[in-house]
């Protein structure tokens, strides 16, 4: 399958200029968008759809920096990759410490029926897992550049690679418990598990 | 290619419109309205619709259908809150429900189907041709059953439907097209039973759909029923009668209370006076009253607001335009709210009950290739994902992702020997399968019988510019495609749907051409009757030639009525109309001169 790198003419690199990106967007999709089949044959109507939504995707995964680091990980390791998996990630090792303090305040505050202090050390714990959250995904782009040079400078890559990866994961596991707190404070909407998009 | 129509099938009204010269049109119809009401009865002399149809609302309750939008592609449980508010009787099944009329049972993409037909009607009148094929709307958040049942509406109707477009979209098209907007820009689309919101981004004659957010629950219809459930409360407190198991009655009070609404978008105060057969209910009614009554209604939009913001990536300040789409977006409450979430004043320059259908003939004439510098990407409201292990969801494409998409799963067998595997597809953005919407159930068959886990099904979900899920399944080590049966949870087979068309085309009364035959001559003879009225009544004011041209255009006509061609029929209406012209003006004259002197007359009886 074509790799969504090369759907838009690019080098498997993480700085991407996003204005030329979603211009190349928008002339691929007036080459390809089913709209502009509507008169053709049925074989050449199936082949503009899959076309399309092969643009469409490619897009998506590439539009945003941390998704582009997800599919350029799996890429890189021939993985099939999929968006919005819901496999709930593994705690790593360095936060430990971290979540056994967190699930104490939690269960401290259920204890209390889940109001007043108990409740607002919740929310403290929860606020300052979100800023570490943020703070992932900065780290994350800022060594971006540091992987454009490895591929244009022939070196090892697999190291940050690696890094990288641990850097998603720790993300994905504070995502889960930032929303688990949420759920327990009875603050998350119902009908709507957060926003992927990072 | 044929003509393409634009469509929009409403909770309330419907519209058909058409691109000319460059210029999206609504069609109306001979009477000059451009609105059909949605609304269907079944009388004795047959099956009418709009106008007809709405006159039979109070005298005819349980045969007469509206808001039957609320009920396509739904099962019995989603609608059973509404069901004690309508009159009609509506049956529970398994996979669609069906409204009982006298003896026969109706499906909602049937009743829908007398719409479009009703439209497709006035289209082929206007153009003198036979219309076949269309764009529809429906709600940006509309699920994949409800979408299906719209296009199963129109197959029923005799109608390829060659692009399901969701109305806010459709409208920002309408603007698009008219240069009149480029930037962020957030339609707010409240109609008469759904609710959207949707955030593009123009550029470039691009149409790129940020995300998008709603409630198919929700609209002005809903307005209403707040304020008849507070008439029939007053009711009860101040003449002790209580009218709601009274389906007729229920009826005068949605037909009174609907007027003072829309009286109410433009005045602070009215009269609410309803007759019934014992009393006559009168009362005076503020907005701010109403006010009070819908506000929390108006309330429940401005979470989907966000939520598509949020989607989005983007921050209300963001937005260049905020669109008002929707009937209901009339009422000055929304207006208020939509500014003060937006912190910006939100506009209706194109009309906002037409601009969903001048947007569906907008993308008509971009399928017919008649518009080529304008695109539109649009994205699907709700997450797909299939039934894992637990009852848990796994996602395979996210609510807000640009369609056309597809995602690919893999499958196995989990018993040796296994040669089917079902799968379980929903909608929606809750965890636990149970709390999403069932889309339909897959049953992989034909698997080689091997040991568990051997064999490798590839299965591609793709959702389509419609917004339509399509599957296929392909055995990985032998490369052939697996069958798949879909037993779609709402909605109807595929055998249904072809039997409904058969039905449909065997009751239609015979081709176009033949109606539109009919139809003109049913013109000849209107005027061919005027015209005889007229010589009896005034042969005086015309003199010998006169007469004389006259009679001939009329037996020329006469001549002709019989006759199978219609454009003779028609230049011989014309001519003989135009022969009467000069005779007509002048009994027109002599018309105002006795209006003017019967008016004296009654002066002077006043005066007196």
């Amino acid at each position: 399958m074509t790799d969504y790198f090369t759907v838009f003419g690019l080098p498997r690199k993480l700085t991407v200029d996003a204005d030329a990106l979603q211009r190349r967007f928008y002339e691929l999709s007036r080459e390809h968008h089913p709209d502009f089949h509507q008169g053709t044959d049925a074989a050449r109507q199936a082949e503009a759809l899959a076309r399309s939504a092969l643009v469409n995707r490619a897009y998506r995964a590439l539009r945003d920096p941390l998704p582009r680091v997800e599919y350029l990980i799996a890429l890189e390791e021939g993985r099939e990759v999929r968006e919005g998996a819901s496999e709930k990630p593994k705690a790593p090792r360095e936060l430990l410490q971290e979540m056994l303090e967190v699930q104490e305040a939690l269960e401290e505050a259920r204890a209390a029926g889940m109001t007043g202090e108990g409740a607002d050390r919740v929310r403290e714990e929860r606020a300052r897992l979100e800023a570490r959250y943020a703070a992932e995904a900065e780290a994350i782009a800022g060594r971006a550049a540091e992987w454009d040079r490895l591929v244009d400078g022939g070196g090892d890559r697999k190291p940050l690679l690696e890094w990288f990866k641990q850097r998603l994961a720790t993300r994905a596991y504070l995502r889960t418990v930032i929303d688990d707190l949420s759920d327990a404070l009875g603050e998350r909407e119902e009908d709507h598990v957060p926003h992927r998009r990072h | 290619m044929s003509r393409i129509v634009g469509i929009d099938l409403g909770t309330t009204n419907s519209l058909v419109a058409h691109v000319e010269g460059g210029i999206p049109r609504v069609i109306p119809d001979a009477e000059g309205r451009a609105l059909l009401p949605s609304i269907v009865a079944w009388t004795p002399h047959g099956v009418v619709v709009g106008e007809a149809a709405r006159r039979q609302l109070a005298r005819n309750a349980a045969r007469t259908v509206y808001s039957v939008k609320r009920l396509m592609g739904r099962g019995y449980e989603d609608v059973k809150d509404d069901l004690s508010r309508l009159p009609f009787e509506v049956t529970p099944h398994a996979e669609v429900v069906t409204i009982r009329i006298g003896d026969r049972e109706v499906t909602p993409p049937e009743v829908s189907a007398h719409v479009l037909r009703a439209l497709k009607r006035r289209a082929e009148a206007h153009f003198g041709e036979a219309v076949e094929q269309a764009v529809i709307t429906v709600p940006a958040y509309f699920n994949d059953a409800q979408r299906q049942a719209t296009k199963d509406a129109g197959r029923i109707a005799g109608l390829e439907v060659l692009r399901i477009v969701n109305e806010p979209t459709a409208a920002s098209l309408a603007y698009g097209l008219q240069k009149m907007a480029e930037g962020i820009i957030a339609v707010y689309d409240l109609g008469g039973g759904t609710f959207d919101i949707s955030i593009l981004r123009v550029k470039d004659g691009v149409f790129e759909v940020l995300a998008t957010n709603g409630n198919t629950h929700l609209g002005g219809d809903d307005f209403d029923q707040a304020l008849v459930d507070w008439i029939a409360a007053d009711i009860r407190a101040r003449h002790g009668v209580d009218l709601r198991s009274d389906a007729e009655a229920m009826q005068e009070i949605r037909l009174g209370a609907e007027a003072a609404k829309c009286r109410l978008s433009f005045d602070e105060r009215t009269v609410l006076s309803i007759p019934f057969e014992r009393f006559t209910y009168h009362r005076d009614i503020t907005r701010a009253e109403v006010e009070g009554l819908v506000e929390p209604l108006v309330a429940t939009t401005l979470g989907p607001c966000r939520r598509a913001l949020a989607d989005a990536g983007l921050d209300a300040k963001a937005v260049d335009q905020v669109v008002l789409v929707g009937g209901a977006t009339r009422t000055p409450l929304v207006r208020r709210r939509v500014e003060e979430l937006f912190g910006r004043a939100p506009h209706s320059r194109l009309n906002p009950d037409e601009v969903v259908a001048l947007g569906a003939a907008v993308q008509a004439q971009i399928l017919a290739g008649g518009i080529t510098d304008m695109l539109l990407l649009d994205v699907t409201p709700l997450s797909l994902g299939i039934e894992t292990l637990g009852g848990i969801v796994s996602v395979l494409i996210p609510r807000n992702t640009t369609i056309p998409t597809l995602a690919k799963e893999y499958f196995t067998t989990s018993v040796d020997g296994q040669t089917t595997i079902d799968m379980h597809v929903l909608q929606g953005e809750r965890e636990l399968a149970k709390d999403n919407r069932s889309l339909a159930r897959f049953d992989l068959a034909g698997v080689d019988p091997m040991p568990a886990g051997m064999p490798k099904i590839e299965v591609t979900f793709l959702i389509d510019a419609n917004g339509i899920l399509q599957v296929q399944a392909r055995e990985q080590r032998t490369g052939k495609a697996a069958s798949i049966e879909v037993r779609p949870t709402y909605g109807l087979s595929e055998d249904q749907v072809e039997q409904m068309v058969e039905d449909s085309f065997t009751h239609a009364e015979a081709d176009v051409e033949a109606r539109l035959l009919i139809e003109t001559r049913t013109e000849a003879d209107t005027v061919i009757n005027h015209v005889e009225r007229a010589l009896r009544q005034a042969g005086r004011l015309a003199s010998d030639d006169e007469r004389a041209s006259i009679e001939t255009a009329l037996a020329a006509l006469r001549a002709a009525r019989p006759g199978t061609d219609r454009d003779e029929i028609r230049e011989r209406t014309i001519a003989l109309n135009q022969a009467t012209a000069p005779l007509a003006d002048r009994m027109m004259e002599a018309a105002i001169k006795d209006a003017v002197t019967s008016k004296r007359a009654d002066r002077l009886l006043e005066d007196r």
